[in-house]
């Protein structure tokens, strides 16, 4: 399925890229960056992208790729092309959204709880724990069920299910600055814990915090196609990468590929945008400490 | 004179955590006392392991002790929570062991000295800027403006130990603890550091715990050395007395290691072995184990630590008798 | 005079970096007998460290050997490569470091990680274990701790293995650098024992330190480094008795020290920026001494008494 398929492609390319040796960390980093810059550019320039609306018909039923229709048509004769580029925003909206969230309540808990430590830090590490322990995927699910289908929805399931990632990042690296030396000086210095906390810990952890906000995206992207793909984002015949992909799978044996192909890369390449951010990142973190 | 800071009869004792969790306690500190008055300064020595480092750390109420009390001041801080420690922090401050680990990163060497004077109220804004530029003047970091901008990792070991006891020092504390200050850096700078410290201590006036496994430093600086082995004191007196006439064996050992700059000066006493686990002292005197003097006394019965004249203690069966 | 273990001649290692071209050795030239203990002496900076590794072809990057040999036993090792380089590292020379605490793999037991050092070299298993558990017990340390993982020891006993691992292939020369900083005095003293017991059977030790009074106890032969140069060349007694140069002085003066009267003074100033050395003697601009010719000319190395070099312009126009 392309949702594991992406999985498995950025994984090896991240393998690959291992390769190429001492800047390879930049490389990646640019690369990722340049795949997703291109993607929010489809998302906010989409009818400069596309003469079509993507969700009326422009054409005839099922045409294969053309140089009218360079994706091809679906059934409806819609454009694949245009909802390629208007899907983008709601793959943008979604994965933003959704990791955002999720750092923002992620980070200051674990903070708070390496901070803190005692029963603040066992309560909180107790129930993203108990989040942790479900399957992501099958708790994003039941989580976008609960609330009912529609991309808010979709984006705070998602930012439920990586809270805990950015939780247990911040909280293992802020344990270890915190037992480096300059915090106890700080500490004796007569320092106010809010200060140690947001001025001295804080800003040590921003490459922490960038790396798992990239990894979390990956996730995030495959989680929204996901949840798409099973109806649970947007209504039906919204231009949407995982919707299409539900849509055309009853097609491909009857050779439609264009139909799945498509939403199919664009889902694996922005997924790989944020591999390769995310890897490249602490490459280059690595080198530097 | 009155006593500044006193411990009585701290422990400190540590739980292993992780895998370790259930075994016996890691007794850093087991049983101490000792006073440090107005304006003087202790050199608490012993190896790592000793229990040196984390009586300090009580000392500062970094560590809250398992048991026994600590006085600041005539004030009982030993259970104060935080909050009202925090304005008495001002009067007792840390000077640390490896320089480069002591500063943020991250942050300007001048930013983390004018921060202290920042957040206790004593300067604020440009004020506080032209303190710390004027103090690092002082202190040989000149030109002061510079230092003032320049982050950790552009400074040398030495000049990075002298911004960090500017930090210690620009508040005027009472009472400082300066935690082996001198052990990472070269030899040939480490009486430069010393001699900061001692100028230091005439212009405030104030009391200095000194912690090092190194007795030739000790020797510069101490008024009076306590001498630790295994969470407990084994010797307390004035630095010449120590020096001259150490009657405790582990006192002895410490000196005579020391490599002299005698050509081939090789100790007379040597101990066995190496410092044993905290979490399972030796019975009776903790050193018996390593003690070639040891007797079947040694083995089983621990010495206390007796006044053997007046302002020397020891802890020792032999000693005690002679 | 034995023919020399160690000629080290006219080394130059400079470190190519984006900031300038750093002068780390810059013209060293010393010989040392076999079965001596000789110590480099420096501060921070001068240059000592990369002199060590140096002599086991191990200068890491940007770093690169500008000119200079350096034969141990006869056999030049800048001109040995590959799997000759390597060879020779264990057979010919080996290294202490600094941090025993890092320099053992903590996931494998000490035993695997000695014995796989006489392996690697040819040795069959079983040999290799039979010699092990001799070397361990010639350095103190019972068989049984073979077994044992790193965490398990102390920094002593890691000391010790870590040692082992350097002479299990019996080198002629052991290259320590700073082996016992990273422990306490006492423990100190009994590996600066173990390298002398070592030396007393004929292998030759060359000790990095920051330390003179380290030198003093236990080197036979010191060497000063100052700022990527030699300074002065001789004998304990020599050196350490009689120092010439004006930084020897400085350094033993600045050594606080249990047995010493008076209160230690530094030297004024820092050690200079290799980048950018000073002109003529590099030691001029902290020297009490300093003439004129020392801002302009730097001195070459001569031979103050039989055995004793000194660079130093005092000394080479024939008067003290």
């Amino acid at each position: 399925m392309a949702l594991e398929a992406g999985r498995l492609v950025s994984r090896a390319v991240a393998r690959f890229t291992s390769l190429f040796g001492q800047k390879r960390g930049r490389y990646m980093f640019i690369a990722g960056l340049a795949i997703v810059f291109t993607v929010v550019f489809m998302a906010v320039a989409a009818p400069l992208l596309t003469p079509y609306d993507p969700t009326m018909p422009s054409g005839p039923s099922l045409a294969p790729p053309s140089l009218a229709h360079p994706m091809g048509t679906n059934r409806l004769g819609q454009d694949m092309w245009a909802r390629i580029v208007y899907g983008a925003r709601i793959a943008v909206f979604v994965v933003f959204t959704a990791t955002t969230l999720s750092m923002l309540v992620g980070v200051p808990l674990g903070l708070l709880s390496a901070y803190h430590g005692g029963v603040v830090d066992r309560v909180l590490s107790m129930i993203v724990d108990a989040i942790y322990a479900f399957p992501s995927l099958i708790l994003a699910i039941a989580l976008a069920v609960a609330l009912g289908p529609s991309p808010v929805n979709a984006a705070i399931a998602i930012a439920v299910v990586y809270v805990p990632t950015f939780f247990r990042m911040v909280r293992g690296e802020a344990l270890r600055i915190k037992r480096m030396e300059f915090i106890e000086v700080a500490k004796a210095a007569g320092l106010p814990e809010s200060r140690i906390m947001l001025r001295h810990i804080l800003p040590n952890l921003i490459y922490t915090v960038l790396v798992v906000y990239s990894l979390a995206a990956v996730d995030a992207v495959l989680t929204e196609a996901a949840l798409s793909f099973l109806g649970l984002s947007v209504q039906p015949g919204t231009p949407d990468w995982g919707y299409d992909l539900y849509y055309g799978k009853d097609f491909v044996l009857s050779g439609y590929w264009w139909l799945i192909f498509f939403p199919g890369l664009m889902i694996t390449l922005f997924a790989l945008g944020f591999a390769l951010i995310g890897e490249g990142l602490s490459e280059m973190f690595r080198k530097q400490v | 004179m009155p006593a500044l800071i006193e411990a009585h009869e701290v422990k400190m004792y540590f739980k292993p955590s992780g895998i370790m969790a259930g075994s016996a306690p890691i007794r850093a500190v087991d049983g101490v006392s000792l006073s440090i008055a107005r304006g003087e300064t202790l050199a608490l020595v012993g190896e790592s392991g000793s229990g040196k480092s984390t009586l300090g750390r009580v000392l500062l109420r970094l560590y809250q002790p398992t048991a026994g009390r600590v006085i600041f001041d005539g004030i009982d801080i030993t259970r104060m929570p935080e909050r009202k420690l925090r304005p008495l922090r001002r009067r007792m401050q840390l000077i640390p062991q490896d320089p480069y680990a002591a500063f943020n990163p991250r942050i300007r060497i001048g930013e983390s000295v004018k921060e202290v004077l920042e957040v206790h109220g004593v300067a604020r804004g440009e004020e506080a800027v032209e303190k710390v530029v004027a103090l690092f003047e002082r202190i040989g970091l000149v030109p002061g403006k510079e230092f003032y901008n320049r982050y950790p990792y552009q400074l040398s070991g030495g000049q990075l130990q002298r911004a960090a006891i500017a930090r210690a020092m620009i508040v005027e504390p009472d009472f400082v603890v300066a935690d082996e200050p001198t052990s990472s850096l070269d030899v040939s700078i480490r009486a430069s550091i010393i001699e900061l410290l001692e100028e230091f201590r005439k212009r405030i006036g104030q009391s200095l715990l000194f912690i090092t496994h190194d007795l030739a430093v000790a020797k510069l600086i101490a008024d009076r050395v306590a001498v630790m082995y295994l969470g407990k004191l084994v010797e307390l007196g004035s630095t010449e007395a120590i020096m001259e006439n150490p009657l405790h064996p582990y006192t002895r050992a410490l000196i005579e290691a020391i490599p002299k700059l005698r050509i081939r000066a090789r100790p007379k006493l040597r101990l066995k072995g190496e410092i044993p686990d905290p979490r399972h002292p030796p019975p009776g005197c903790r050193l018996h184990p390593r003690c070639p003097y040891a007797t079947d006394r040694c083995r089983k019965e621990e010495p206390p630590l007796t006044e053997v004249e007046k302002g020397r203690l020891v802890a020792c069966w032999l000693a005690a008798r002679s | 005079m034995t023919e020399p273990l160690l000629v080290v001649d006219n080394l130059k290692v400079y470190y190519y970096t984006l900031t300038g071209i750093v002068k780390a050795v810059d013209g060293v030239s010393f010989s040392v007998p076999g079965s001596e203990l000789a110590a480099v002496v420096g501060e921070s900076g001068s240059g000592k460290t990369t002199l060590g590794y140096s002599i086991l072809g191990l200068i890491p990057p940007p770093g690169r050997r500008v000119s200079g040999r350096i034969l141990i036993d006869n056999v030049d090792i800048t001109s040995l490569h590959g799997e000759a380089l390597r060879r020779a590292r264990g057979e010919l020379v080996s290294m202490v470091f600094q941090n025993p605490f890092t320099t053992l793999d903590p996931v494998r037991r000490v035993g695997d990680q000695v014995v796989e050092v006489m392996t690697e070299h040819g040795v069959p298993k079983d040999e290799a274990w039979r010699r092990a558990e001799e070397i361990f017990t010639k350095l103190g340390l019972p068989p049984r701790l073979l077994k044992a993982y790193p965490h398990q020891l102390s920094g002593g006993q890691r000391q010790r293995v870590a040692i082992a691992a350097a002479v299990a292939l019996n080198p002629k020369l052991v290259v320590a650098d700073e082996p016992t900083t990273a422990l306490d005095v006492i423990v100190q003293e009994q590996i600066m024992e173990l390298l002398d017991s070592l030396r007393r059977q004929g292998m030759t030790i060359m000790l990095i330190t920051h330390d003179i009074a380290l030198a003093a106890t236990w080197a036979t032969k010191v060497i000063v480094m100052y700022a990527g140069t030699l300074v002065e060349y001789g004998s304990v007694e020599e050196v350490v008795g009689e120092p010439l140069h004006p930084y020897t002085r400085g350094l033993i003066n600045a050594t606080p020290s249990v047995d010493r009267k008076d209160r230690p003074k530094s030297i004024p100033g820092l050690p200079p920026d290799l980048r950018r050395p000073p002109p003529g003697c590099r030691f001029h601009p902290r020297c009490p001494y300093a003439m004129d010719k020392c801002r302009k000319e730097p001195p070459t190395l001569i031979e103050a008494s039989p055995g004793h070099y000194v660079s130093c312009h005092l000394y080479t126009e024939g008067r003290r």
